[in-house]
């Protein structure tokens, strides 16, 4: 009997279906990865056997027992722990309550502490070496020691079974080097560990096994180096045989000056570094991607740019600097993001999300603008009346880059515009920018996690991981010299 | 880690309780008070220490179980008339009617929580809100039974002197405070806290949110309404506009809200701030209100803390 058997997993959200037919099962004492990028439905499995989401159809069993359905803290009662990415620990308690609380029974009648409870709390907060911090509030720790409270919590009721989200994200090497030590630890104890990530380099040296997903469905599973191997694996990662476009350097007038430069900037959350000592630059007329996994540091780099956070370092327009101006002088003058998420006004109509854009363009810019942009997005045009709450995912990223065109931005940022799009509407997209980009003088910055999609159209790449900028290039050396990072 | 338990059971332990025992310390020198002040000054005090229970009460559920409830009054209310219209109908010991004003309110608060917590977002607050007309309603329109617009007397008092009033109201207050502290700081109230801030990890966790939600509700119901029942028959009458009217339930909230939320003990100190205020300013006629809603703004917006942050803060400074 394995510890952790998934069958034939279906999630349904309405006519979409965010994962289809997953079969997979975890031992005790063996590491799963469950990997796949962004709306590939690892997450969606991952909260089904939670049971914070309801699953479709299937079955999920723990220990031999059919959990599929019940409430999450029945699940975990049965021996199920997750260790969250994100931690929100109590934070007028200190570090050892908030293990302690991990270790309370369900019950409304505990009304005074159980010293037995605590000494077992310390011992725990001793395994995760939280041990010189104990009686500190978690405001004051820095950010790996809170994912080591959430670690702590996870396995302090000894479960069988041990989901781990994203375990490395915001981690320094060295930091990620303690955690998976603390991971694989836990399979020395027995248990059944399903590591929810990403990609497979960052968990290659943890897992025995990788099941890797892409829109919904399996693709591929087996050990590491074979699912790195995979042929669908890197074609969805990487994509397959590349026909780019890109221009050299050199091709671009402003070489001495470039339009936009950003040299040496740091960026600070708290105590996490979100980025670190980046530069980049973009001529007039590039087009320049940025590609990083989640949490590498892409939106606070736009953030940055478009003037929203504070930063360290030089960030220069056409030599000028860009230090101290306002984010709505900068947008006014000409950069303008086409933020993730979107952040369309969604009671307004069509029509009027692209007037919010229109603001400061003449009448006749305006028609000129908006005939423009119909013809780039004809989809638009036709649900010119519809609320934009009422699009599709794929149609309001159409809108978010037609509202940011029609301010007749001298640099267009777009950050994550394929975010949770199925490929058909990513190729769409895809041929919209293409065409933008040859008919057009347009500067964009565009920051993709889905390489496929951002390769085609970029004259030049950076890599970007963990804050920092560890690769330059044009898309042709890509798959050679970066394509290891992203599988 | 022997010695971490004795250190828990100890110096951790007097730490926690630090503020409840300073807090009943202060309750025994206000039992004083009737040596010094008037009788007036005395029957202000009794109302403000009924409103400061409604604020602690108030203060479990927005600061622990992290759900706005619009409607503490809905809650005192359903006690404060239950325990009038037995009184006035069938004239049971005051006792029993007090008890039924409390049931009465922790029924009705279960019957709103149950379905109004399957809500997300600001829908429970929004359910607390109409729960609140809709009890006002019910009072005027059965104006028969209830007393109407015009209000319902009630044929008994507990007592007619205003010491024992007063001594009832500060002893209570104190009861309510050092039960809803110490819940407030016992695991279950840690669990709770937990389900408020990230219901998910603490389902994760094994913990059933909705039962600790739900009880919080029906603690705070009981001692809403409770106090509720004992205010009636401290003055005699109950009113819409005592016990129900949202303008009531705005100066619960304000209360909690000002003395400090996550604190229960701030409620008191909140609620016994705006009464006492009130009257002090009372003389600058209708600029009183104002003042005293332009101050809990201040604290409110300056402060997030509360008195008890802004008092914990500058005792941290020094």
């Amino acid at each position: 009997m394995k510890a952790l058997e998934v069958e034939r997993l279906s999630k349904h959200y309405g006519g979409l279906a965010a994962a289809r037919d997953i079969s997979f099962s975890v031992e005790g004492g063996e590491i799963l990865a469950l990997i796949g990028p962004n709306g590939s439905g690892k997450s969606t499995v991952m909260k089904s056997i939670l049971g914070v989401e309801r699953p479709s159809a299937g079955s999920v069993r723990v220990n031999g027992v059919e959990v599929a359905g019940w409430p999450p803290h029945r699940i975990a009662r049965l021996g199920v722990g997750m260790v969250f990415q994100h931690s929100r620990p109590l934070h007028r308690q200190t570090v050892l309550e908030n293990i302690a609380l991990a270790l309370t029974p369900d019950s409304l009648l505990r009304l005074l502490p159980d010293p037995a409870t605590y000494r077992k709390a310390g011992a725990i907060a001793e395994r995760v070496g939280l041990s010189g911090v104990l009686d500190r509030k978690p405001a004051t720790l820095p950010f790996a020691d809170l994912r080591r409270i959430e670690l702590a919590k996870a396995i302090a009721r000894d479960p069988a079974v041990v989901l781990v989200d994203e375990p490395f994200a915001g981690l320094t090497s060295r930091e990620t080097a303690a955690f998976a030590e603390l991971i694989a630890e836990m399979r020395r104890d027995g248990r059944a560990v399903l590591i929810v990530d990403h990609n497979v380099r960052s968990i290659s040296s943890l897992a025995d096994r990788v099941f890797a997903m892409y829109v919904g469905e399996r693709i591929a599973e087996g050990s590491p180096e074979a699912v790195m191997n995979d042929e669908t694996v890197r074609r969805v990662y990487l994509g397959g045989a590349l026909t780019t476009a890109s221009r050299p350097e050199s091709a671009f007038k402003d070489a001495a000056t470039p339009f936009l430069e950003v040299e040496d900037v740091d960026v600070f959350y708290d105590r996490a570094q979100a980025l670190e000592k980046v530069s980049l630059h973009v001529h007039h007329g590039e087009f320049v991607a940025v590609v990083g996994l989640n949490g590498a540091g892409k939106t606070t780099l736009f953030n940055a740019i478009s003037g929203l956070i504070p930063y360290r370092g030089a960030i220069r327009r056409e030599g000028r600097s860009l230090t101290g101006v306002s984010a709505a002088s900068i947008a006014a003058g000409g950069v303008v993001q086409a933020p993730e998420g979107r952040d369309l006004f969604t009671e307004m109509t069509v029509a009027e999300n692209l007037d919010m854009g229109a603001l400061r363009l003449s009448a006749g810019d305006r028609t000129e603008r908006l005939a423009w942009l119909f013809d780039l997005f004809p989809r638009l045009q036709e649900r010119l009346r519809q609320t934009a709450g009422t699009l599709s995912g794929g149609e309001q990223q159409m809108l978010t880059i037609a509202r940011a065109l029609m301010t007749k931005p001298d640099l267009l940022i777009l950050d994550e515009p394929t975010l949770g799009l199925a490929p058909i509407v990513m190729e769409q997209i895809s041929k919209a920018l293409e065409r933008l980009r040859q008919t057009t003088e347009i500067t964009v910055l565009l920051g993709e996690q889905n390489v496929t999609f951002a390769l085609p159209h970029a004259d030049r790449v950076y890599v970007l991981e963990h804050a920092r900028i560890v690769w330059e290039g044009p898309p042709s050396r890509f798959a050679a010299e970066a394509g290891e990072r992203y599988i | 880690m022997c010695g971490r338990a004795a250190y828990w059971g100890g110096a951790e332990m007097g730490r926690a309780f630090a503020p409840a025992i300073i807090a009943l310390a202060v309750a025994f020198c206000l039992a004083f008070l009737p040596l010094w002040v008037s009788g007036y000054v005395l029957g202000l005090l009794t109302i403000a220490y009924y409103f400061g229970v409604f604020s602690m009460a108030w203060d479990l559920l927005f600061g622990f179980a992290n759900e706005v409830n619009f409607g503490p009054t809905f809650l005192i209310g359903l006690g404060a008339y239950t325990a009038g219209i037995l009184d006035s109908q069938y004239q049971p010991p005051i006792a029993i009617c007090i008890a039924a004003g409390a049931l009465a309110a922790v029924v009705g608060g279960v019957l709103l929580a149950l379905p109004a917590l399957r809500l997300r977002g600001p829908y429970f607050g929004l359910t607390t809100l109409v729960a609140v007309l809709i009890l006002q309603n019910f009072v005027v329109v059965f104006a028969d039974l209830t007393g109407g617009e015009i209000g319902l007397t009630v044929p008994d008092v507990i007592s007619i002197n205003a010491n024992v009033n007063y001594w009832i109201a500060l002893g209570f207050m104190s009861f309510s405070g050092l039960v809803l502290y110490g819940l407030s700081r016992s695991p279950v109230g840690l669990i709770l806290q937990a389900s408020g801030q990230d219901p998910v990890q603490a389902g994760a966790l094994g913990f059933n949110i909705v039962k600790h939600k739900l009880a919080s509700f029906v603690v705070s119901a009981f001692f809403s309404g409770l106090a509720g029942a004992l205010m009636v028959f401290y003055l005699g009458v109950a009113s819409v506009g005592t016990f129900i009217d949202i303008s009531v339930g705005v100066q619960v909230i304000v209360g909690a809200v000002l003395g400090g939320r996550r604190t229960i003990l701030g409620g008191a100190i909140g609620a016994i701030f705006l009464i006492g205020a009130g009257e002090l300013l009372r003389p600058l006629g209708d600029l009183a209100t104002f003042i005293v809603s332009a101050i809990a703004l201040v604290v409110v917006l300056a402060f997030p803390g509360g008195l008890i942050g802004l008092a914990s803060r500058s005792r941290g400074a020094a």
